[in-house]
């Protein structure tokens, strides 16, 4: 149920993203989904590819600092409210994100966003007894 | 063990009392003898006469390491060179070598000074010592030569390198200690390794190290890999060599300063004023029983400090800290002396291991600023932005704490610190004042 998400340092700087981006692209990886978390110095960059192994590796061989976190994909009612409710479940259930951001999913009617959880285990546990569906890392990776 | 329990135990008013005589004798001594500490004194308006009380010292001048390249070869020596039984220099990277001499007297004194030193560390007859310093001009070789045959151990004069015929002789001859660099001991156990040796069965069981600077961590490295203790000793060739400061085996806690033979004050290097013992200043030492070549006030630029607590050896004289910088490295940040080794320090305790760092200084506004640049590595990633900046808080309010100046931290990209080839750049010092 756990999805491999690769976390990129970069500093703000121009040109860095594009780097990444570039050296990923090189190598037939994939980006499935991404969000940039920033501050005035630096930045994180998170990823969801095809490849999260050869990504990681090959990011650490190019001298980036990576890292590799698990976090989960939950699919969403693509209605209003729909996020709402997911939030709610894992509130009642004092499951604290971390942060999330969204997937763009072409397969199903739902959206997909993507989760980090403080205790990921419990959340996947509190999500699928509330009918929630978590997509597979093999999933995503394929789409 | 204490080699020589009436002077490495004198209690401290009978210990100032001697060196108060000692040292009056010998302000008189280069006052007559010196041309370059009339002349000295002269300029300063002091005279021997002026030392009433030990604390007098301060109104002497300071020697520095400039003044004797200025009188090289011999100009700084006190006695006609048919004296002279012994010269060791510097070896002059930086310019002409510092030379210094020893009368029968030094050597005798050197000597005796190695004995306690290796005998704080636990040596002694019967012992058989691997010295592995170099021998020649540089004195470490010689000086713990000297204080090996005093105290009766057998002595291996192997000098440095060549490290398989160390080992074997090591094994064959059951050498049961070594004295050489820290790092040497590291490099030489990789070797042992390499070789085969199982260096934890054979009989050596201590290290007297020195003649760099090395850490404590380096220290509990050393004493497991090779299953022995490793102490710390102190010296430098313009004061007499090794055997200025030694640690005990009892505490391995600071390195004792035989004081019946230095004074040792610690100074402010910007404004040359004393500092209290106990805070971090320059060792400024004058040498009260050298006859070729004494010093007054020599200023080595090594920080360190100085801790007057007794020991538990039963030694009463005080203790050096290691040393944690230069004063050529230092900085003046609004007013407060900083060390690039005391950031350092905060650095490695947050990591584990030393991460490229560089220091920015500048002035905005009239206010002087620094910032920190720390790279990121593996090990210190976090993909969630509270956790670094609260590492990067953490850091801040640690060096913080440290040097007493408010600093920011920023974290860059590994590789993005320049690397140099030689010694690595830590200051950028873009003030223009």
């Amino acid at each position: 149920m756990k999805i491999t998400q690769i976390s990129v340092f970069i500093e703000n700087e121009s040109g860095r993203l594009h780097e990444v981006t570039g050296l990923l692209g090189n190598n037939n990886i994939n980006i499935r989904a991404l969000s940039l978390a920033d501050t005035s110095d630096f930045g994180i960059l998170r990823l969801i590819v095809n490849e999260p192994d050869k990504a990681y590796r090959l990011l650490r061989e190019n001298e980036f600092t990576v890292g590799r976190t698990e976090v989960l994909a939950v699919e969403v009612p693509d209605n209003p409210g729909g996020l709402a409710g997911v939030l709610g479940t894992l509130s009642k259930a004092s499951i604290n994100v971390e942060y999330m951001y969204a997937l763009v999913e072409r397969s199903t009617d739902s959206a997909v966003m993507i989760f980090r959880f403080d205790d990921t285990s419990k959340a996947v546990d509190v999500l699928t007894a509330s009918g929630y569906k978590l997509m597979k890392g093999e999933q995503i990776y394929e789409i | 063990m204490i080699w020589n329990e009436e002077y490495e135990t004198l209690p401290r008013e009978a210990l100032e009392a001697l060196q108060f005589r000692r040292l009056k004798s010998l302000l008189e001594t280069v006052y007559a003898r010196v041309p370059f500490y009339k002349a000295k004194f002269d300029e300063c308006g002091v005279k021997p006469d002026d030392l009433k009380t030990l604390s007098d010292l301060g109104k002497f001048p300071f020697t520095y390491k400039q003044d004797l390249r200025d009188n090289y070869p011999f100009g700084m020596f006190a006695v006609p060179q048919e004296q002279v039984v012994r010269i060791h220099a510097s070896s002059g990277t930086t310019g002409k070598p510092t030379v210094v001499g020893y009368t029968r007297r030094d050597i005798d004194t050197w000597s005796e000074l190695m004995a306690r030193t290796l005998s704080g560390a636990g040596i002694g007859k019967g012992d058989i010592l691997q010295n592995a310093y170099g021998y020649g001009l540089f004195t470490g070789g010689l000086g713990a030569h000297y204080g090996a045959e005093k105290i009766g151990a057998s002595v291996i004069p192997i000098s440095g390198g060549n490290s398989k015929r160390q080992l074997m002789i090591m094994k064959d001859f059951g050498s049961t200690a070594i004295s050489c660099t820290p790092s040497y001991a590291l490099s030489l156990f990789e070797v042992a390794e390499e070789e085969g040796y199982d260096v934890k069965s054979m009989p050596i069981k201590v290290g007297v190290f020195g003649a760099e600077p090395w850490t404590n961590e380096m220290r509990t490295e050393i004493e497991s890999k090779w299953g022995i203790d490793a102490v710390d000793i102190y010296g430098l060739s313009e004061i007499i060599g090794p055997g200025v400061a030694f640690e005990c085996i009892e505490a391995k806690n600071g390195m004792h300063i035989s004081e019946d033979h230095f004074i040792v004050e610690t100074i402010d290097p910007e404004t040359g004023e004393n500092v209290p013992f106990g805070e971090p200043g320059e060792l400024v030492f004058t040498t009260i029983t050298k006859e070729a070549i004494p010093l007054i006030r020599y200023r080595t630029r090594d920080i360190a400090i100085i801790n007057r607590q007794p020991c538990k050896c039963g030694r009463t004289n005080v203790r050096m800290s290691k040393v944690m910088g230069r004063s050529d490295d230092m900085l003046i940040i609004r007013g407060v002396n900083v060390f690039p080794s005391q950031i350092e320090a905060v650095l490695v305790e947050k990591k584990g291991v030393l991460p490229h760092y560089l220091l920015e200084v500048d002035r905005v506004d009239n206010l002087d600023t620094l910032e920190v640049k720390v790279e990121v590595e593996g090990s210190f990633f976090s993909d969630e932005i509270k956790e670094l900046q609260r590492l990067t808080r953490e850091i801040e309010k640690d060096i913080k704490d440290m040097i007493g100046v408010t600093c920011k931290v920023r974290l860059v990209e590994p590789k993005s610190i320049a690397r140099s080839e030689g010694k690595a750049q830590r200051v950028i010092d873009k003030r223009k004042i």
